[in-house]
């Protein structure tokens, strides 16, 4: 199963991620990104990649695990 | 097997390639663009690339290795000068062709480059090679120069003024980002800028540019003159759709597509980016974007459309633009123009955090400015989705701040 990654330091709070996969990601009161969950089901795969694609920082990945 | 040509390799063409790979397509994926740079992105040109708290290597989009991986073949330092769409060829400068099943047009927008541009020393900023001459000059010392108050240009005087430098802003409108925000929230801006330290002279052309890199005389339409050492142009950018001018395609300030981002008269070339313009159904007119979000979710709807051309649903997408100016990240989602906001929580003036709610004739969200607070604008940019009710955002909203005590 595949798996998802962020990287705080380099999240700026733009919440595309959260707007893309909001059963994935949200953002904390300093605007950082929170994972909800690390395991990506299959089903969820591409919507996913697509949040992950829509981060205009690069901050977030998905890994086959 | 069958071809899509993706033409421009910015956030848009990456973004279209990666999305079809990643959606399954299992075509031929062919990237091109005229720059021989690995693909980057733009928005850190105007901020984090001119201070150097970031480098190159740091904004690439796609590197050669993970085109490879991809099977993406990325074509460098080839500009397309042709589109025949019924023989579907395109032609390059290098006297070269190539056939296409489908077709991107990604080829974004170039800067406007005003008369007086001749000048050395006077800078536009749209592509890596353009900031790296920008950033050598912002290290010679100020005072810099920035015409335009865009987006752009507003982001290039507050990283003048990280860099410690003397900065003066021009623009012909009365505050900044006027064409994106309402008055009360322009002068907000306007504000930030003065209290940053920028001398902001508003409503102010520029009838001439004169002198050299490092000693440049800026002439005001009323006599009065400047000196610079650098000059920055940010008066916007046109659609690079030149190349399209006898397809026979439709052009009218950038590629004229219909709702599902399909060029007019055609069933296999898309445009994405900040050269579509495609009919957007919620504003009941052809719509030009030219905000990175846009283009990835224009990507995004393309590749869907591409892998499979049986989804019928047209392109609906809720703007957002980011702009980090000073210690602001102002966040425009929707649509914040009109007189005047119609609710605010917080005060621009005073507060480093606020929100301003903008509400159509129905009562609904149709924007929001965000500036400097995360939760705010979460619930906006669902709320513009859901069409949440009014009284439940606001509502919500004032909690919040009580909470946090903005
Ligand atoms: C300095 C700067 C700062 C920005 N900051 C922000 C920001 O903070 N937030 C935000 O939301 N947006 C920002 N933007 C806007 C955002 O970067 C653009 O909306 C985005 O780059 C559009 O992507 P695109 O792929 O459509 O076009 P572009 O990025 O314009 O790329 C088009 C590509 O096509 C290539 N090309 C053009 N013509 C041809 C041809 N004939 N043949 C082959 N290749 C061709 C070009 O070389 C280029 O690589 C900024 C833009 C700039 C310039
Ligand atoms: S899209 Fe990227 S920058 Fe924005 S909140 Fe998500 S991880 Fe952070």
């Amino acid at each position: 199963m595949a798996a998802v990654e962020a990287d705080l330091e380099a999240c700026q709070g733009y919440a595309n991620c959260v707007v893309g996969a909001d059963r994935y990601f949200d953002i904390d009161d300093d605007g950082v990104v929170v994972l909800l969950r690390i395991e990506v089901a299959d089903e969820d795969r591409r919507r996913v990649e697509e949040a992950v694609r829509s981060c205009p920082v690069s901050a977030l990945k998905v890994t086959d695990a | 097997m069958t071809r899509t040509l993706i033409v421009g390799a910015s956030v848009g063409g990456v973004r279209t390639a990666q999305a079809l790979r990643g959606g399954g397509y299992d075509g031929e994926i062919v990237l091109i663009d005229l720059e021989t740079e690995a693909p980057y992105d733009k928005p850190p040109l105007s901020k984090a690339l001119l201070t150097g708290s970031a480098v190159p290597d740091g904004i690439r989009l796609l590197t050669p290795e993970q085109a490879g991986a991809a099977r993406i073949d990325l074509l460098l330092g080839l500009r397309a000068v042709g589109l025949d769409p019924r023989a579907r060829v395109v032609a390059f400068d290098d006297g070269s062709s190539l056939g296409y099943d489908r077709l991107v047009v990604a080829t974004g927008g170039s800067a406007r480059r005003p008369p007086w541009a001749t000048t050395d020393g006077v800078h536009l900023v749209r592509t890596l090679a353009d900031a790296a001459g920008l950033r050598r000059d912002l290290a010679a010392g100020g005072p810099l120069v920035v015409i335009g108050a865009g987006f752009v240009g507003a982001e290039v005087a507050s990283t003048g003024r990280r860099l410690g430098l003397d900065v003066t802003m021009i623009d012909a409108q009365p505050y900044p980002l006027s064409r994106s925000l309402s008055p009360d929230l322009a002068r907000a801006v306007l504000a930030l800028h003065e209290n940053a330290g920028v001398r902001c002279l508003m409503g102010a052309g520029v009838s001439g540019v004169a002198g050299s890199r490092g000693r440049l005389t800026v002439t005001l339409d009323d006599g009065t003159e400047l000196k610079a050492a650098t000059l920055v142009a940010g008066i916007g950018a046109a659609p690079s759709d030149g190349w399209l001018a006898t397809s026979g395609l439709t052009l009218d300030d950038g590629l004229v597509c219909d709702e599902h981002c399909r060029a007019v008269g055609t069933t296999d070339v898309y445009a994405v980016g900040d050269v579509a313009r495609w009919f957007d159904l919620a504003r009941g007119r052809h719509v030009r974007v030219e905000h990175w979000t846009n283009a990835v979710e224009q990507a995004a709807y393309v590749a869907h459309a591409i892998i499979d051309p049986r989804s019928p649903r047209p392109y609906r997408p809720v703007d957002f633009v980011w702009s980090d100016q000073h210690h602001w990240k102002i966040q425009v989602i929707g649509d914040a123009t009109g007189p005047a906001a119609t609710a605010i929580l917080g005060d621009p003036m005073a507060d480093q955090r606020f929100a301003a709610l903008y509400a159509d004739e129905h009562g609904r969200l149709r924007g929001a400015v965000v500036v400097n607070w995360p939760r705010a604008l979460v619930r906006c940019r669902k709320a513009m989705r859901e069409t949440a009710a009014w009284r439940d955002l606001t509502a919500d909203l004032h909690t919040a701040v009580g909470r946090a005590g903005a």
